[in-house]
């Protein structure tokens, strides 16, 4: 049995689905021979630390009653630095401003000789190569497969099972919300500002959706993308952006009527890096409905290899940090 | 540039190879072939319409080997507006003269706009409209979508564009 220590820096909707599923599938992971221990948890009023292993369920539990999993008075870098541990799990919010905390616990994750599986955009939109660098001087894994398409596992994909391709391209939506709004505009014929309200009251979009609806989320996961498999070193700020705020629904009757659909589409290749509304045939494999994400990879050996899926949702998100937390538990 | 060329062939074996091989030999690449083995033309020859991608220096060098080897061309014409792409516009289209932002296309020769849809739901709301654009080939086409994109730039229209990827898959 290989018993693996992880603290979940972060304890809102992801970091909680990390840590139900973990209970959920802890017995299955002892059959395969790996034994998970969560021996700390912080969220940003405080923090849980037990070197043997975390009772899961009553931290979710209290997080539920209390608002906060708070115990101790540690902070997240004191977890991170003090306590002996294999895995940071880092996800905080994503700021894309200046990518903090993240960026302050994932650097003091590698410092500390720990690895590093995170779903924080931000960090990576603005320091991609520094963190990757950072990681390898210090020997360590660096994995993020679910900064990008949620459950998706477009990294996974390109890395592990597309090994060999050279890739040409990528397009994608990345953006569930933005998604959700075009298809529902479209099939309604209602106007922008109507299907963002909906949205906003389904709390499919933020109170402030400027991050979605501009486009800037995207594109935060397109130079992720990038970034991770053109090995460049751009920043979200290198982006073309066109968001969805100036289309008419007349535009997506036009479109519908001559069997095109009108989606955010991010691209990435040939070094362009754009996100703008495209026109995608109806029966194409990028014309995915709701909040649906899709990613097609364009690649010189197999061609065109198209993947779609649930790009948000805590459980969803936990199934890519999952994945990330046992590859480096089978390989380290 | 598309070439469609008309020729009459003898009616015997491994004519049509002799018409095909000058072109392939010219780096041209073959689109189609329609042998009409079943008409004749009044001299008794057997009507062949081929459609080819050719470098156009070469064209005249082509109908001499073809004349040389004893195929007959009938007609030679250029094949015009064989690419094309749909794009909406979304914005002031009226106002910032959309016969204007028509010209832009037409004037460039190799590029048209055939097709036009317009919805304008009031006065001061936005317009959104749909066009069809023909070019020569893949190359003009981009090309008159650079123009369009600075022209839509300029004129504060959201231009709305086809999947660039999706014409590199073969």
């Amino acid at each position: 049995m290989k018993t693996v220590k992880l603290s979940i820096i972060g304890f809102g909707a992801v970091g909680q689905g990390v840590a139900r599923s973990i209970v959920l599938k802890k017995e299955a992971l002892k059959k395969q021979g790996i034994d998970l221990r969560v021996v700390g948890i912080a969220d940003s009023k405080g923090c849980e630390v037990n070197a043997n292993g975390i009772d899961l369920k009553s931290a979710l539990l209290r997080k539920k009653e209390n608002g906060c999993v708070a115990k101790g008075a540690e902070s997240a870098i004191d977890i991170i630095r003090e306590i002996e541990q294999d895995i940071i799990v880092e996800v905080t919010p994503t700021n894309i401003e200046n990518g903090e905390p993240g960026l302050s616990n994932m650097t003091a994750a590698f410092e500390s000789g720990r690895h590093v599986v995170t779903s924080n955009k931000g960090p990576l939109a603005l320091c991609f190569s520094d963190l990757k660098e950072c990681a390898e001087d210090n020997g360590l894994i660096f994995r993020y497969e679910a900064t990008v398409g949620g459950a998706i596992p477009i990294f996974n994909l390109v890395h592990e099972a597309l090994a060999g391709n050279t890739i040409i391209g990528i397009e994608g939506i990345l953006n569930g919300t933005t998604n959700y709004i075009l298809t529902r505009m479209a099939e309604e014929r209602l106007p922008y500002e109507h299907v963002l309200r909906e949205a906003q009251e389904l709390g499919i979009a933020e109170t402030d959706p400027t991050y979605d609806v501009e486009g800037i989320d995207s594109a935060c996961k397109l130079v992720i993308l990038a970034n991770s498999i053109f090995g460049q070193s751009a920043t979200y700020r290198d982006v073309d952006v066109t968001g969805i705020t100036k289309i008419t629904p007349e535009a997506l009757e036009l479109a519908g009527r001559n069997n095109y659909v009108v989606k955010l589409i991010c691209e990435a290749g040939n070094g362009v890096l754009t996100v703008a509304p495209h026109l995608v045939p109806r029966r194409h494999p990028l014309a995915v409905g709701g909040t649906l994400n899709v990613a097609s990879i364009l690649t010189d050996l197999a061609g065109r290899i198209t993947i779609s899926g649930k790009g948000a949702g805590s459980i969803e998100t936990a199934s890519s940090i999952l994945s990330d937390i046992l590859y480096i538990a089978r390989n380290s | 540039m598309i070439v469609s060329m008309s020729l009459e062939l003898k009616d015997i074996p491994g004519q049509l190879v002799l018409a095909l091989t000058p072109i392939s030999e010219l780096h041209g690449n073959i689109m189609s072939v329609l042998h009409h083995r079943d008409e004749r033309t009044p001299t008794g020859t057997i009507p062949v319409q081929i459609t080819f991608g050719i470098e156009q220096e070469v064209l005249d060098e082509l109908i001499d080997r073809l004349e040389k080897s004893g195929v007959r061309v009938a007609r030679v014409g250029e094949e015009r507006l064989r690419a094309a792409v749909s794009v909406i516009l979304i914005g002031h289209i009226v106002h910032s003269d959309i016969r204007d932002t028509i010209d832009m296309i037409d004037s460039t020769g190799f590029a048209e706009v055939v097709d036009l849809s317009l919805s304008m739901p009031g006065i001061e709301k936005a317009s959104s409209a749909y066009l069809v654009i023909n070019a020569t080939g893949e190359k003009e086409l981009k090309r008159s979508l650079d123009i369009l994109r600075k022209v839509a730039k300029k004129k504060d229209l959201l231009m709305i564009e086809p999947l660039r990827l999706n014409s590199e898959v073969t």
